[in-house]
């Protein structure tokens, strides 16, 4: 299986490791050439306002949106927030999720923080029974979801952290800085 | 479910999500907004840029407070801000207004001429300068989360961010192939860490993330450092200290995501007018020289 990485900022080169570990062969995308026989696509943590501007710059988004169509995507915060339909500002977004999302809810950097979260799909996939230990930067919630989409985790005051809507995932947090691989074997069960 | 703040996975995660990006200087609101629709992944808000501390002269300290925090309500992106080496009352005062990341930096005036600050001791993360392995990984030793190469700030002269930036991988290289029971004399030798030292061997890689600074100037200089193979890039007077700053900025992070495609990089470079003047580094006095501030 490949799958690709968005390339455009973030930390892509950590999600890159997650892939190898599952021994699935990783691409780097930066340009509409490369989303070419790719399996699946995971969109990274970085600056969304960022990765925006540069998908636009290289006529990323279309190409980005076809490819939804047929293919599993999966965006981590900053991800999450571009494959949104909504983020009550001004900035580019996929739209392919419905789901509203706010960023920078829990509020600046002293405020990024690490919890547990009891995700039950999570562990049905994967037959695991231990909490998922999640890590929060700047994180986006998820404000409300709508249409196919649903909620996959909540953190304790009820906040939503991570949907799915059909092959496509968002989550506010960071899988990919985290040692668990699961939330990763789950993207790919999508792909497949 | 408990929430834990402050821990390090967060204050490195901050930096993990910086990757691939270019942190600009930015000495107001006009700059910072610029910064941000350019693309910035961060924006570092300080007074005067490095070229006017130079120009200057005198003693330079942390930024007015409420500089800072105008700047943090006028853009989205992380905001950066300067505290003097060893000044740890100016780091409590930035975390205090709820900064993003503290750069302990060289630019400014020592006030501490053997020691750092404790960055353990904080919530905020911290970034600070190296030259080589040892002086990065002492940093990392007192707690700082994220590392960046000095070069020589406010110059515009790349020379000495391409030789910290060789030093410093061009040390780890080496230690990837020594033997395990070479590594506590490579400690001692290096002044760093000897855990630290074990686990740069073990990842290959600095344990935390390394950015390059200091001299910055062209969409090519910050694309020549990414393939040097560090992390991303700040850009300080290179910038705002340009004929086009909007332009240049927009072009140097561009060059950053697509720094190894010559033909975008040759696209990107056309037409951004005049470049920071810049001062040759060869011919400036070692006194006037600030990469060595540091310990």
């Amino acid at each position: 299986m490949k799958i690709g990485v968005l390339a455009l900022q973030g930390d892509f080169a950590e999600h890159i490791v997650m892939l190898r570990r599952l021994k699935v062969e990783p691409v780097e995308v930066r340009l509409p050439g490369h989303l070419k026989g790719l399996d699946g696509l995971i969109i990274p943590g970085g600056e969304s306002t960022t990765i925006g501007k540069l998908a636009v710059a290289y006529d990323l988004m279309e190409p980005l949106r076809l490819f939804g169509q047929r293919h599993a995507i999966w965006g981590t915060c900053a991800g999450a927030i571009f494959l949104s339909k909504d983020v009550s500002r001004d900035q580019p977004l996929l739209g392919l999720m419905d789901i509203k999302v706010e960023r920078n809810a829990f509020g600046r950097q002293l405020d990024s923080f690490e919890a547990d979260l009891d995700i039950p799909e999570l562990k049905q996939a994967t037959g695991t029974a231990n909490p998922y230990h999640a890590i929060f930067i700047r994180a986006p919630i998820i404000e409300s979801v709508s249409g196919e989409a649903r909620v996959l985790s909540s953190v304790a005051d009820g906040r939503i952290v991570a949907a799915q809507q059909g092959h496509f995932l968002a989550t506010s947090f960071h899988p990919e800085l985290t040692d668990d691989t699961r939330f990763h074997e789950y993207f790919l069960s999508l792909a497949d | 479910m408990e929430q834990q703040t402050g821990t390090f996975a967060v204050k490195k995660g901050l930096a993990q999500m910086l990757k691939g990006g270019v942190i600009m200087d930015v000495v107001n609101v006009e700059h910072a907004k610029i910064a941000e629709e350019a693309g910035a992944c961060a924006v570092m808000a300080l007074e005067r840029v490095p070229a006017d501390i130079r120009a200057d002269g005198g003693v330079a300290r942390m930024s007015d407070p409420d500089m800072i925090l105008k700047i943090m309500d006028a853009v989205t992106i992380p905001v950066m801000a300067k505290c003097r080496i060893g000044h740890f009352v100016e780091a409590q005062i930035l975390e205090a207004i709820g900064i993003d990341y503290i750069d302990e930096s060289e630019v400014l005036t020592p006030a501490d001429e053997s020691n750092h600050i404790l960055k353990h001791n904080f919530k905020v993360p911290f970034v600070c300068g190296c030259r080589n392995l040892g002086e990065a990984l002492r940093r990392v030793g007192e707690g700082a989360a994220m590392i960046r190469t000095k070069g020589e700030a406010g110059t515009g002269d790349v020379v000495e961010a391409v030789r910290h930036a060789r030093t410093v991988l061009g040390d780890i290289r080496r230690l990837t192939t020594m033997a395990d029971e070479e590594l506590m004399s490579y400690a001692k030798e290096i002044g760093a860490p000897y855990e630290l030292i074990k686990e740069t061997k073990e990842l290959g890689r600095m344990p935390v993330v390394n950015f390059a600074a200091g001299g910055v100037a062209t969409p090519a200089d910050a694309a020549l450092m990414m393939q040097l193979g560090v992390d991303g890039v700040f850009v300080g007077s290179g910038i705002f200290k340009s004929g086009d700053p909007a332009r240049r900025a927009a072009a140097i992070v561009k060059a950053v995501t697509h720094f190894q495609d010559a033909s975008i990089l040759a696209e990107v470079s056309k037409n951004l007018g005049e470049p920071m003047v810049g001062r040759n580094i060869s011919q400036m006095p070692e006194s006037e020289k600030i990469a060595g501030r540091g310990w």
